[in-house]
């Protein structure tokens, strides 16, 4: 999950039982530990200690297409598990991007880390998020215990879903060995709908109407003044979808766009590849969707380029905007990319829940060794 | 059930009063005859009245009641319509319900942002007739879901037949406001897609009562599909049915329901409810949605998929009355089985592939037990209902029911699943906890609660083995 810092000691347990004698060990002597997966997520600023990887803990546990069930350990390439999910026909539908365009790392990303970070693409609108997919997990908690919370099984509610405090807790909870993940079918046919020269305030009147329909529009994002639809299938769903939505939002007009080019369209929109290659601060912005278009004004009032995405759920914006402005207009951003910018990630929460969250922290790792800091507000 | 504090017990009159002191006179009730309504839930086998009983009507008057129980050092049992088969909301007779029957306000509906906010009094199914002239419906169904309330489906995460496409009410919950144990109160999560921080709406959906008392919810608003059909396929045997539900899980068409029913559910629905099903070891019933061409293509992917494996029948619904009798008999079902005698019913989950084995494990486990057992169940996803008959006026006979049952769950963890799907744990399942989870695992889980609830007088004695729990229960005391 962290890309910056220089690398100091590299340390990369190859099981769980010896990562949990590691961890054991750091707690016993107070020695903090950064934790990463494959270094392609979120900027951490300055952490301290040595840094630990998971990477040796990998590989496919079990893969069930015909349970919608994908079991692997944490180290386990993202990549290698996306090729053998579209081998049936399926996929993680929550779709987690490749930071590596827009953080400049090079690091390979692990399906440990997309869900130590919650990490959820423009499907989320529909699906629901990482977390939402994740059936259960193996974790090493702060003390060096080997845990387990959830299971395989698509419903199950048998004790406290710990799952979910981990999955977006980025290591400071305890250091993910496996996941056991929902997997969906992937939808065969696709076209995006390309409303060209609108502003926010109609690409949002756009996504409002869309989104409120039974068509399952699975993507809706703004950028560069275009407002675009993506819409999926199986059999004759695509076309019929596509027909009534064209009619419905008439009389704009569409560009509409083939499967290919669907596809490399919202890989581009889902990696940020128009905020890719820049070292300007970059921030993540979550606005109830109606509030979008006042948001994205204020934003793009201190200077630079802002897009959309969940049709108005979620907000980019890189520009140089000081931090304390970003979140006077935002109550809800995390800065993704620091830019130079110093002080914390993530935004402040109310006095009792981070009275509760610290009380957590206190329980999964109460020496303070993992990832310290990285949350902090 | 751990002794009930007679210390606290003595002091009734007391806490009554000081309840009364900072709650309207009509939302605490404490004569015995009105208290007993709140006995049991719908778990009936377990009974014990509550010492008192409060109703409160907004978030503010649920905090004060918490403060006065917290400040007293009185457990508290939070309920929402008792309609738990778990013992979920079984009262001690050392405890105060606070009950969320009449927060019953819809606060906003969204539809420009797709959700709905409700306080959490609010039946289910009222929230989807709230939206109905919206074009909006919520996902979750639990089969109660005429009488329970939002407040309970979030304690429990209740799933419901068409979760398998909706997810359950985890997946559909966007913001709570908590109160926790000292009476403060939290909001957590809202109309934004989040979660940011630490998620901690995430560990409170399904936490049967042991963090805080959810008292509103934003929920999250799905457009309704244009239309619905259900077909029927009957088969057999219990396993190609089974491979049925995997075949069509990986076709690439992902069905709203897959719901299974066996032979012996199958003549007491036919008895009961005439719906003309096939006389045969198993049938599913399989919905989708869409426009009419979408459902057709549907359709005919399944019977494409079902025919190579010889069904004895594929029936299709043309209209709304053929779609409504395919339906008819697995609504009825647990009626039918009621008329067939007493039952317990239970809520594992198995993997999806384990199906077939697990059946003919629980038809062994019948046998041995000498009680009859019918299974009607989300198959889509695993979540078995097997219903165990038995007789409730025979001496003995519960408590083999219940042995059978705790057999039957067993099986369904060493084949890969859990203890329950959407019921919750409760009383019922908390003494096999240790059979899912290590020590470790319910240690950790029980340090989560005591930073929620660090006098545990939330919820007693529900979830946690009670060996497990003694120690922290005991240290909670010297709070």
């Amino acid at each position: 999950m962290t890309t910056d810092a220089p690398s100091r000691a590299g340390l990369s347990p190859a099981s769980e039982a010896e990562l949990g004698e590691l961890i054991a060990e750091r707690h016993a002597t107070r020695q903090p530990l950064r934790i990463t997966g494959g270094g392609s997520r979120v900027e951490t600023g300055a952490l301290s200690g040595d840094t630990l990887s998971t990477a040796a803990i990998s590989g496919v546990v079990t893969y069930e297409p015909g349970e919608m069930t994908l079991i692997a350990r944490a180290g386990t390439p993202l990549d290698e598990i996306q090729a053998m999910l579209a081998a049936e026909g399926q996929s993680l539908a929550f779709e987690p991007a490749d930071m590596r365009g827009v953080l400049g790392g090079n690091g390979t990303s692990t399906i440990g880390g997309v869900v130590a970070a919650n990490a959820s693409g423009p499907r989320r609108m529909l699906v629901g998020a990482c977390r939402d997919h994740l059936l259960g997990l193996r974790f090493v908690d702060g003390r060096g215990r080997v845990l387990k919370n959830g299971g395989r099984v698509m419903k199950n509610v048998t004790g406290l879903d710990l799952g979910k405090l981990l999955c977006g807790a980025h290591g400071t909870l305890g250091v993910l060995t496996e996941v056991a993940l929902k997997t969906l079918p992937i939808l065969p046919d696709r076209c995006a709908l390309g409303f060209h020269g609108v502003t926010v305030d109609e690409a949002a009147q756009i996504f409002a109407r869309a989104l409120a329909t039974p068509y399952e529009v699975s993507g809706a994002a703004f950028r560069d003044g275009t407002a675009w639809l993506r819409v999926e299938g199986l059999g004759p769903q695509m076309g019929y979808r596509r027909d009534r939505l064209l009619a419905l939002l008439q009389p704009r007009e569409a560009e509409v766009l083939d499967a290919e080019a669907t596809l490399s369209l919202w890989r581009g929109l889902r990696d940020l590849d128009h905020f890719a290659g820049t070292a300007t601060p970059l921030w993540r912005v979550l606005v109830k969707p109606s509030l979008a278009p006042s948001t994205v004004r204020a934003l793009q009032a201190l200077g630079g380029a802002v897009s959309v995405d969940w049709g108005g759920g979620l907000v980019w914006y890189c520009g140089p905007g000081p931090a304390q402005e970003v979140r006077q207009i935002a109550r809800h951003a995390t800065l993704v990319r620091r830019g130079g910018l110093a002080g914390p990630a993530f935004a402040p929460e109310a006095p009792a829940v981070t009275r509760l969250s610290l009380g957590l922290r206190g329980v999964f790792d109460p020496a303070g060794i993992l990832n310290p800091g990285l949350m902090d507000q | 059930m751990p002794q009930p504090d007679a210390g606290i017990i003595e002091r009734a009159p007391q806490i009554v009063a000081a309840l009364r002191e900072v709650l309207p006179d009509d939302a605490v009730i404490w004569d015995p005859e009105e208290t007993r309504a709140y006995e049991c839930d719908a778990l009936t086998a377990y009974r014990c009245p509550p010492l008192a009983v409060v109703l409160p009507r907004t978030t503010a008057e649920v905090a004060a009641a918490m403060r006065v129980c917290h400040r007293l050092r009185v457990p508290v049992v939070p309920r929402g319509a008792g309609t738990s088969l778990a013992g979920g909301a079984l009262p001690t007779a050392d405890c105060v319900i606070i009950a969320t029957l009449r927060l019953r306000d819809v606060l906003e509906i969204d539809t420009e942002n797709r959700f709905i906010r409700v306080q959490t009094g609010v039946t289910n199914l009222s929230v989807s007739g709230e939206l109905e002239p919206h074009g909006f419906f919520y996902a979750p169904d639990p089969s109660s879901q005429l009488a329970c309330t939002i407040a309970g489906n979030i304690a429990m995460n209740s799933g419901g037949a068409h979760c398998l496409k909706y997810g359950v009410t985890t997946n559909n919950l966007m913001g709570a406001t908590v109160v926790l144990t000292d009476g403060e109160v939290v909001e957590l999560g809202g109309p934004e897609m989040g979660p940011m921080g630490l998620d901690l709406m995430g560990l409170l959906c399904g936490s049967e009562g042991q963090l805080g008392i959810v008292t509103e919810a934003t929920l999250r608003i799905l457009p309704r599909p244009e239309g619905a059909r259900p077909v029927l396929i009957g088969f057999d045997g219990a396993e190609v049915a089974g491979e049925c539900v995997a075949r069509i899980i990986r076709s690439g068409v992902l069905p709203v329901a897959i719901e299974y029913m066996d032979d012996v559910c199958l003549r007491a629905v036919e008895a009961f409810a005439r719906a003309g099903y096939p006389d045969c070891a198993a049938v599913l019933i399989v919905e989708v949605e869409g426009s009419v061409p979408e459902i057709e293509d549907q359709i005919a992917r399944i019977r494409e998929i079902a025919s190579a494996l010889n069904p004895v029948e594929f029936r299709e619904s043309r209209n709304a009355d053929e779609a409504m009798a395919i339906w008819k008999g697995r609504k009825s079902a647990f009626g039918a089985m009621g008329r067939l005698g007493d039952y317990i019913c239970l809520d594992g989950t198995v993997p999806v592939s384990k199906l077939p084995y697990t059946l003919k494990m629980i038809g062994e486990l019948s046998r041995r037990h000498g009680l009859e057992v019918a299974n009607v169940f989300h198959a889509g996803d695993g979540n078995m209902h097997p219903l165990i008959l038995f007789n409730a006026n025979k001496p003995g006979d519960l408590a083999r029911a219940e042995a059978f049952g705790a057999d039957i769950l067993r099986l369904c963890v060493d084949v890969g699943g859990c203890l329950t799907g959407e019921h919750g744990v409760g009383v019922e399942k908390r003494d096999l906890m240790g059979k899912q989870y290590d020590p470790a695992d319910l240690d950790i889980q029980m340090a989560v609660k005591d930073v929620f609830d660090p006098c545990w007088l939330l919820n007693p004695a529900k979830v946690f083995p009670l060996d497990a729990s003694q120690s922290w229960r005991e240290e909670a005391a010297r709070r």
